[in-house]
């Protein structure tokens, strides 16, 4: 026998010990999930609510124009990436930052071309020991954000849009869509330029009053709007974050399930082994005694 | 007496959901009341308390970085953030201006957080006032 069963009984008890933690893990990140789409849902009337007052100021008022809602020949790109701050989560963090690695790539021949914004610890150090062009970064966040807590480095990625530093801003996170299932995912944050045809045909036209000014409002709306994009998009990557990690967990200890029966196994047949052994011995010894 | 239905909402949650009778809030220029029946109207808000009569009653709200909406007989308040009297923590509230109005003396600072100093005393003195309201 290679190993003594003393060895093998050691790594049994390691094997299990794991287990139990990820076995916690697991279970701690399905009542964080839970939490995480609640907190996404509850959300989601203010985005809604908002969209809908642009789309009808926007096709109430005809001429109204605002640089958020036009395109504008690209020069530069803005990209704000949302990754989590811990690991343990599979291939979330991965597989996001892979794509933007692609994307940008892709796209862009010098790194004067784009910017990176970058929420979530583990997206910063990527991207800062590999030299990307990072201009802003939030880290720390609590498991249920708040919209303060974004509020800067959203309010950051819009002004600078609007300053013209750059002329387009992409959105990557992971989308949510259930709990074992993340997508990572690339979405034209701005120019808003769906704004005018998606829900200019239905609902009831209301001509509204606009205090100072129709196109004031739409000033004060869009770059607002803009942000909650931007808020809802880490809430579902919050989710996300806790469905990858909860099946990364369950994988860990289904896995440690396996180690542990096939340590068992071992276990058993040394100590058969021994037990045959031992009588063969004994057996030898009486032989000899005649 | 006839009602409207105001729903105030953050980005975070919904802060408040029911029928009122009126609402009294500060828009772009200047005070303005809302009754049942008012026309559609848009305008951003300042950073104030909004009155709210219901049931007799009146009460006010904390409300910053909000805008309100009023179409077909609902009153929406869309603010970054919301807080109704029982929900605020005066003493922090008066900690945080505190912090403001020290940060306001020193006139040495550069003009963008002279403005976010002046922006966090509006909303603590709002607090402050909604916070003893309740």
């Amino acid at each position: 026998m290679a190993e003594s069963m003393r060895d093998i009984k050691r790594k049994i008890r390691s094997v299990q010990n794991m287990k139990q933690i990820t076995k916690a893990f697991e279970m701690v990140s399905a009542a964080k999930l839970r939490r995480a789409q609640e907190q996404a849902e509850s959300a989601r009337p203010y985005a809604d609510k908002i969209r809908e007052v642009i789309a009808s100021v926007a096709s109430g008022t005809q001429g109204v124009k605002h640089p958020m809602l036009v395109s504008r020949p690209v020069k530069k790109t803005g990209y704000l990436v949302i990754t989590s701050d811990r690991g343990l989560a599979g291939g979330f963090n991965a597989n996001l930052l892979r794509t933007l690695v692609k994307t940008v790539a892709e796209r862009h021949r010098s790194k004067e071309e784009y910017v990176i914004f970058v929420i979530g610890r583990k997206g910063r150090e990527f991207l800062k020991r590999r030299g990307y062009p990072v201009i802003g970064e939030v880290t720390g966040l609590a498991d249920s954000p708040e919209f303060s807590d974004i509020k800067q480095i959203a309010s950051k990625a819009v002004g600078m849009y609007a300053d013209e530093e750059y002329d387009e801003l992409y959105l990557l996170y992971n989308e949510f869509i259930n709990p074992v299932t993340q997508r990572p995912v690339e979405k034209r944050l701005l120019p808003l330029s769906d704004m005018k045809n998606t829900e200019a045909a239905s609902g009831p036209k209301a001509l509204y009053e606009y205090e100072p000014s129709a196109e004031e409002v739409l000033a004060e709306l869009l770059p607002r709007y803009a942000e909650t994009l931007i808020y809802s998009a880490l809430l579902e990557s919050k989710a996300s974050e806790h469905g990858a990690r909860m099946t990364a967990m369950g994988n860990a200890s289904d896995n440690a399930s396996d180690m542990i029966g096939t340590y068992t196994l071992q276990y058993n047949r040394a100590r058969q082994a021994a037990i045959t052994q031992e009588l063969a011995e004994i057996v030898g010894g009486a032989s000899a005694l005649e | 007496m006839s009602t409207m239905q105001l729903d105030i909402v953050t980005p975070e949650r919904k802060v408040y959901s029911e029928q009122v009778e009126m609402v009294i809030a500060r828009a772009a220029e200047g005070d303005i009341g809302i009754l049942p029946n008012h026309s559609p109207f848009v305008s951003p808000l300042k950073i104030t308390a909004v009155k709210v009569k219901k049931g007799g009653e009146e009460f006010l709200v904390a409300v910053s970085g909000g805008f309100i909406e009023v179409r077909g007989g609902t009153v929406t308040i869309l603010a970054e953030a919301a807080e109704l009297p029982d929900e605020i923590d005066v003493e922090r509230a008066k900690k945080a201006k505190k912090r403001a109005e020290e940060r306001l003396a020193d006139k040495q600072r550069e003009d963008i957080d002279f403005k976010r100093a002046e922006i966090a005393l509006q909303k603590a003195t709002v607090r402050i006032q909604v916070g003893k309201s309740g």
